[in-house]
């Protein structure tokens, strides 16, 4: 039942964006982000649409799996749009009783929405195309500096890739816990919310259990394997910056510079 | 009171690239009161199989009819149909989460919206028929020892009194000593209890000396479906789906290849040393003549 959860999930394929070094797509999408906040023009959002769909060419990730992924935000996002739609003062363009679309809020609700399905795209891309574990050691490399302030970075970075590890595994198990649970006469469907509640407690003993006998026994592998914590520890796999991330920087920073320019200097449309 | 699927497909994740057909068209009787063996390797859509029968999966395409109903039909009441196809899953003990081991019985009763009483009867009732001592009743089933635990858990399925009861894997993470109780409990249970019992493994010495039936699966597809004897004649299509005869129809094939005259589809150690016994007086009668 959880399998239709797409989003931030890791898509195995090999291209250009799956090569590339976990900081530069992690940078990349921050930059993203940014400049979907920068530009506010619709020019500016099809100039950052045309990258995202470069992007996700290069990438070899099929559209549809993506398109998949964006039915878990449809709520929210047809609730931002509602509330911008109709709770923008301005000039009155369309009323029905109480409700109100003005010209303002229609504008807004679109760019709003155009806004979120990108920031949404850009960075379940980046998870599309970057292990869990490459993108802890991003995040490892890209916190570096910070260990001069007694940042435990590495400490951090294996909490953040021991978390990622098991979420899969926990929503098997909730999956298997689930069915057995049914196969004893459990109901999980109850519209009463108080029985609803009720229903939940053979779920969650268990599943918290199991969670705290895994914990256990993956710290034990982990001192039997003598870890210690950050401090003299190599990778089998260090990052590396070759041509082809330099020159991906290189693109990403001639985007932002984009959107900046058509920030300040904006093109009618 | 029988189970019957009609040409059952079941496919995963399907209208996607990672569609995998986990059954492919099987058709299969379970009659009342029989106890058979459900084997295959691992991927070979046996537990996909086991949680058709009591509607926690819907197949793709084929009917699954309980006593000529359709199970997936408009209005057919699953929740009673749990309550007489009885699932216990792989690791059992997984499922246990009450204070005490008679609560966490009393679960499946209470679901079926019985009365404090009874539900309190049936599940000493099903405790007792797994040999749970009472003193571990108040106790709580995280305090238990692994093999009480699975005792546990099926006393759990038990106690909602079912007419068919599925054991996925009961053996799995047993030492030998725990999957002999464990084995010897659903086999006695099968003659006290009156009842089918599907035993889902891929052990066939599990099953070779208990069960009346044994239904192959392989890669989805059905592929022996004969008592325990003729199935084991196939070894060498056994072990290209992974298995195996069980260790027992090896040695008296060894025998036989050294030149005794045996007879090769003993089940048990038993009537194996009986046939051995036979032949070698057979042999020393014709040498003597």
């Amino acid at each position: 039942m959880f399998k239709d959860i797409t989003l931030g999930q890791y898509y195995q394929t090999d291209s250009l964006l799956h090569r590339l070094d976990p900081r530069v797509k992690l940078v990349g999408t921050l930059v993203y982000i940014i400049s979907l906040f920068v530009v506010d023009s619709f020019t500016g959002y099809i100039l950052a649409g045309i990258f995202l769909v470069c992007m996700i060419r290069l990438s070899n990730v099929p559209v549809g799996f993506i398109v998949r992924g964006m039915r878990a935000i449809l709520i929210l996002l047809l609730i931002t749009m509602s509330f911008n739609l109709f709770l923008t003062p301005g000039e009155v363009i369309f009323r029905a009783g109480f409700l109100k679309i003005t010209k303002q809020g229609l504008s807004f609700a679109v760019k709003m929405a155009i806004r979120l399905s990108l920031l949404v795209i850009g960075s379940s891309l980046m998870t599309l195309t970057t292990t869990p574990n490459q993108l802890t050691d991003a995040i490892e490399s890209l916190l570096g500096p910070m260990k001069r302030f007694r940042v435990p970075v590495h400490e951090i970075a294996m909490m953040m890739s021991i978390a990622l590890r098991f979420i899969p595994i926990l929503m098997e198990e909730t999956d298997k816990i689930m069915k057995a649970q049914i196969a004893r006469g459990a109901d999980f469907e109850s519209k009463n919310l108080i029985k609803k509640m009720k229903s939940l407690v053979p779920l969650l003993v268990p599943l918290f259990i199991s969670a705290f006998r895994r914990a256990n026994d993956l710290a034990m592998a982990m001192e039997a394997r003598c870890y210690r914590g950050g401090a003299g520890r190599t990778k089998m796999k260090p990052l590396v910056y070759q041509g082809r991330d330099q020159a991906a920087y290189f693109v990403l920073v001639a985007f932002f510079a984009v959107c900046v320019v058509l920030r300040l200097a904006p093109i009618p449309f | 009171m029988e189970i019957k699927l009609e040409n059952v497909t079941y496919l995963y994740e399907k209208g996607t690239a990672m569609q995998t057909a986990a059954l492919q068209d099987v058709s299969l009787v379970i009659p009342d009161n029989q106890f058979i063996g459900l084997i295959g390797h691992t991927g070979s859509g046996k537990s996909t199989l086991v949680q058709l029968l009591n509607g926690l999966l819907k197949p793709t395409e084929g009917r699954v009819l309980y006593n000529g109903e359709d199970i997936n039909g408009e209005g057919f009441d699953k929740r009673a149909l749990r309550s007489k196809v009885g699932l216990v899953f792989q690791y059992p003990e997984h499922q246990l989460f009450e204070v005490d081991v008679l609560s966490d019985v009393m679960y499946g009763p209470r679901n079926l919206g019985l009365d404090e009483k009874t539900c309190r009867e049936r599940a000493m009732e099903a405790l007792e028929s797994v040999g749970m001592p009472e003193e571990y009743y108040k106790t709580s089933p995280f305090d238990l020892s692994g093999g009480q635990k699975r005792r546990a858990a099926i006393a759990g399925v038990l106690a909602m009194h079912p007419r068919v009861l599925i054991l996925d894997e009961p053996t799995a993470g047993l030492d030998p000593r725990g999957r002999d109780e464990i084995l010897n409990l659903i086999s006695g249970m099968k003659q006290k209890l009156n009842m089918t019992i599907i035993l889902v493994t891929h052990s066939m010495d599990d099953v070779a000396r208990y069960v009346e039936r044994i239904v192959v699966m392989g890669h989805g597809k059905k592929v022996f479906d004969d008592i325990p004897r003729h199935v084991f004649y196939h070894h060498r299509e056994l072990e290209e789906l992974g298995l195996s005869a069980p260790q027992i129809t090896y040695i008296m094939r060894a025998v036989r290849e050294v030149g005794i005259d045996v007879k090769t589809d003993a089940l048990t150690v038993e009537e194996a040393a009986e046939e051995v016994l036979r032949a070698l007086s057979g042999h020393k009668g014709r040498a003597r003549e």
